[in-house]
């Protein structure tokens, strides 16, 4: 187990370097510079700028003198924070996202499978209809209106929780992460809450479970103790990149709450073209994503007892 | 596939439950730990502890005023960083004294001698002195630093030759430190607006010692702007920076006019959404947006006419024309088309903020300069001009694109006019959008036939509205270009007598229209939401607001 986990970590190395050289090359592609703005700087000031920040230098200069750096995590300056570097941006953002992320993540997971699990037990009945319209629903209505919505009811209305801001608004009830979790968890929950009926449903139809209800044991063990663990399968392949995603930070929910997270960062650098702060993001993201990867096969492998030896 | 032994499975499930459980800690710490500081107050409490809680739009980039290039920047800056004269209550075009006491200046406004009053003093307890300027004038044309409003210091004598390298010795630049309280500022010609011009960012003196402990003159991005290390000279200091949360500054207790100083502090939110600023000033949480929802503006004109202001503002809204493209090199077509243009259609069915129809370029609200009334709506006279230039009925008119960054209100006012067009004078027009730095790409570079653009004045004189036209100005992006326009700009330049120089500017712009590069739509306003609570804002064009003078009134006790 620990080699196959050794071997997946060092596949990140050349996973994270087909990424950084693909962004690398695409963000110097797109048009527009980091220094362009509706009120130009004369041409001689942006070709200073660009000298000053190395961007006058050959491409491949550029690419291998920013591949010396990234070795030593060394991601360079911003260009729109510009008193910060981005392993500044990423330490002081991350944090908020990863909060907020895995607040969402236990909102989803408890929601979802619960949900799902009730609408498999009752299969064409009441409560499945029920909980997977509501599902639907979740998957249809974006966090943009979504977390409005919640902002005003739980904001205007019922003075709950703040509708901006993050640091210390200690006067409402609600720590500021609690409804950007809300509104991240529920949209997530609604996929899950898909799959876990849909795995339940297709454990539920097999052999061992009718041999099981022959034997007489009870519904809720049947489906608790063994339907529970191989319908969550699906389930789990889905949440290793959903983790992933969700405290990487949603510019969204960000937005729209006005949370400092990352994941507004990560789509801002691409509007300001901030080359740094675009390439040590997407270096953080992917970064991320394979290792939620593994944990989830992992996870998966515990799960399914036909994995184990 | 992995393989796992029952005490495998164990230990990962401990871990598992270990890191949620460590997640749900981390919450916890994090919402003890937050202390009740300026930050965290409610509107009653701001009012009684006189921090004025506002926002002013995105996250500014930098505080550096010599970096600075945008209104938020501006705008927090200004609590900080005083110039040599500072804005006035309620008139933009006057000035009060700032870092100088008291100023004088020659016959034909070319030579300026400011004194710096004794009482002036940075944050750190250094003296302000004339020193001071002269070095932040350096670090403003040292080519290496890139400025990127250092050309807006070409007007003193001899600096665009030193930012060009043809002179190295400062001393021939026309700024002098006299002695420690006199700075003589020498200019390329008359210059009557200069006490607008140095409010401007590009002209505000930042403190040697903190920017050269951090690196050289020429060193950008430094430290010295983080909320530890920025020093300050004006009405507040800087608290705090949570980098797209808040600013917070409060009471410099050094600075020269502390005593006429009302609020305890401010705090700048930094909400890009305008929905979710309308929501925070909802909630109490700002005494003050940046801008109001278009689609809200109906509902609080209606329903809460004190909370929602509509000053009038500085800026022109237009479509730049591609003179070099055909048939829109014809002055009669551009002319065509901005006559077949109903502005106050445009204004009171899409925008319903108060923006002003553009009759002129010029905004009105810069001093003694009459906004000029040429452009007016007159389709008959729009398809009598474009049949002069050979398109009767628009027939054999090619099709054009309106091109614009991806913004809804941008695409209504483009529908708008495609209509418009189509209907009075039967020409085909298509739209495109496009992300904002591909926008600029393409705007920058010509390739476009029509563009929209807008353009916000930095100081008060029709200068800043109207010298970016001359032939291959960087800002230009038309093609466009006129001898005799570029003349009239130099001989204001050189003209001292203050209503002479106006007179040679209206009819430059009078020049310009003739055969206007530009599409005019309309003059600006800005609209927001302010709590009554707020004293002494009052409407500004330039919408620079010297915080000194704003006052938060406490509200009373509720009545039982």
């Amino acid at each position: 187990m620990i080699k196959v986990i050794v071997g997946r970590l060092l596949q990140l190395i050349p996973v994270l370097g087909i990424i950084l050289t693909l962004t690398f090359f695409m963000s110097k592609v797109v048009p527009g510079g980091p220094f362009s703005a509706e009120r130009q700087a004369t041409p001689e000031v942006i070709a200073k700028l660009n000298a000053y920040y190395g961007l006058d230098r050959p491409l491949w200069e550029q690419y291998l003198t920013y591949l010396g750096n990234v070795v030593r995590f060394n991601f360079g300056p911003s260009y729109t924070y510009q008193s910060e570097s981005v392993n500044e941006v990423i330490a002081r953002a991350f944090p908020i996202s990863l909060q907020i992320g895995t607040l969402a993540f236990c909102i989803a997971l408890i929601i979802g499978v619960t949900a799902g699990v009730v609408a498999a037990a009752n299969k064409n009945k009441l409560w499945d209809y029920f909980p997977m319209s509501l599902s639907m629903l979740g998957i249809c209505l974006p966090t943009f209106v979504l977390g409005p919505i919640l902002a005003l009811v739980f904001g205007l209305v019922l003075k709950l929780a703040p509708v901006s801001g993050w640091y210390g608004l200690n006067y409402v009830p609600f720590h500021p992460m609690i409804m950007p979790a809300v509104t991240l968890g529920l949209f997530y929950a609604a996929y899950i809450a898909r799959l876990t009926r849909g795995g339940m449903l297709d454990i539920l139809s097999q052999d061992f479970i009718r041999t099981a209800r022959a034997k007489g044991v009870p519904d809720h063990e049947i489906l608790l103790k063994h339907a529970l663990r191989g319908g969550l399968l699906p389930v789990v392949a889905f949440l290793g990149p959903a983790f992933a995603g969700l405290i990487s930070g949603s510019f969204v929910v960000e937005k729209v709450f006005n949370v400092p997270g990352l994941g507004q960062e990560f789509i801002k650098s691409v509007f300001n073209r901030d080359y740094p702060l675009i390439l040590g993001t997407v270096a953080f993201f992917g970064t991320l994503i394979v290792l939620f990867n593994l944990v989830s096969d992992i996870v998966q492998a515990l799960l399914d007892p036909k994995s184990r030896k | 596939m992995l393989g796992f032994s029952r005490n495998d499975m164990k230990k990962l499930i401990a871990l598992v439950a270990l890191l949620i459980i460590g997640g749900l800690v981390l919450f916890g710490v994090g919402h003890t730990n937050s202390t009740k500081e300026g930050y965290s107050l409610t509107l009653q409490e701001a009012n009684k502890n006189k921090i004025l809680l506002l926002t002013v739009g995105s996250e500014p980039r930098t505080l550096d005023p010599q970096q600075a290039q945008g209104v938020t920047e501006h705008h927090i800056i200004m609590a900080m960083i005083e110039g040599l004269v500072a804005p006035s209550i309620d008139d933009q075009s006057k000035a009060v004294p700032g870092m100088a006491d008291h100023w004088e200046h020659n016959d034909d406004y070319s030579v300026w001698t400011f004194h710096i009053g004794e009482n002036r003093k940075w944050s750190n307890g250094d003296p302000v002195t004339a020193e001071d300027f002269v070095f932040s004038y350096k670090r403003m044309l040292t080519a290496s630093f890139g400025a990127q409003y250092s050309e807006n210091l070409f007007i003193l004598k001899g600096a665009e030759d030193y930012y060009r390298g043809k002179i190295t010795d400062f001393e021939q630049v026309g700024v002098k430190a006299l002695d420690d309280h006199t700075l003589r500022i020498e200019l390329v010609g008359p210059t009557p607006y200069l006490l607008s011009l140095v409010q401007h960012d590009s002209w505000l003196p930042v403190n040697p010692k903190a920017v050269l402990s951090f690196g050289k003159i020429d060193t950008r991005d430094s430290k010295w702007t983080s909320a530890e290390n920025f020093v300050a000279n004006g009405p507040f200091k800087m608290k705090s920076w949570r980098p797209n949360d808040v600013i917070e500054v409060v009471r410099n207790p050094l600075y020269w006019d502390a005593g006429n100083v009302k609020l305890n502090g401010i705090n700048f939110y930094s909400i890009e959404n305008s929905n979710t600023g309308e929501r925070a000033f909802q909630a109490g949480q700002l005494h003050k947006t940046d801008q109001v929802p278009l689609d809200k503006v109906p509902y609080y004109r209606r329903r809460h006419p004190d909370l929602i202001r509509i000053d009038p503002y500085e800026g022109v809204y237009f479509y730049r024309i591609n003179v070099a493209r055909k048939p829109l090199d014809n002055p009669k077509v551009r002319l065509a088309l901005n006559l077949a243009v109903d502005r106050d259609a445009i204004v009171k069915n899409i925008l319903r903020e108060d923006q002003r129809p553009a009759t002129g370029y010029t905004p009105p609200g810069m001093g003694d300069y009459q906004p000029l009334n040429k452009i007016a709506y007159d389709p008959e006279r729009a398809r009598q001009l474009l049949a002069e230039a050979g398109y009767p009925h628009g027939k054999g008119f090619p099709k054009f694109t309106i091109h614009f960054n991806t913004v809804e209100s941008h695409r209504a006012i483009a529908e708008a006019i495609q209509q418009m067009w189509k209907e009075e004078l039967n020409i085909d027009v298509s739209l495109e959008n496009q992300e904002w730095k591909v926008y600029l790409d393409t705007q920058n570079s010509k390739n476009y036939d029509l563009s929209r653009s807008g353009w916000i004045g930095d100081f008060m004189d029709p200068v800043t509205f109207l010298s970016m036209w001359t032939t291959g100005n960087g800002n230009n992006n038309t093609n466009w270009g006129n001898p005799k326009f570029d003349a009239f700009i130099e001989q204001a330049a050189r003209t001292g007598d203050p209503q002479a120089r106006l007179d040679i500017l209206h009819r430059a712009e009078d020049l310009f229209l003739s055969e206007p590069p530009v599409v005019l739509v309309y003059w600006y306003t800005n609209a927001y939401l302010l709590e009554p609570s707020v004293q002494n804002w009052n409407p500004l064009v330039l919408g620079n607001h010297n915080y000194k003078y704003i006052d938060l009134k406490a509200e009373r006790e509720p009545a039982k």
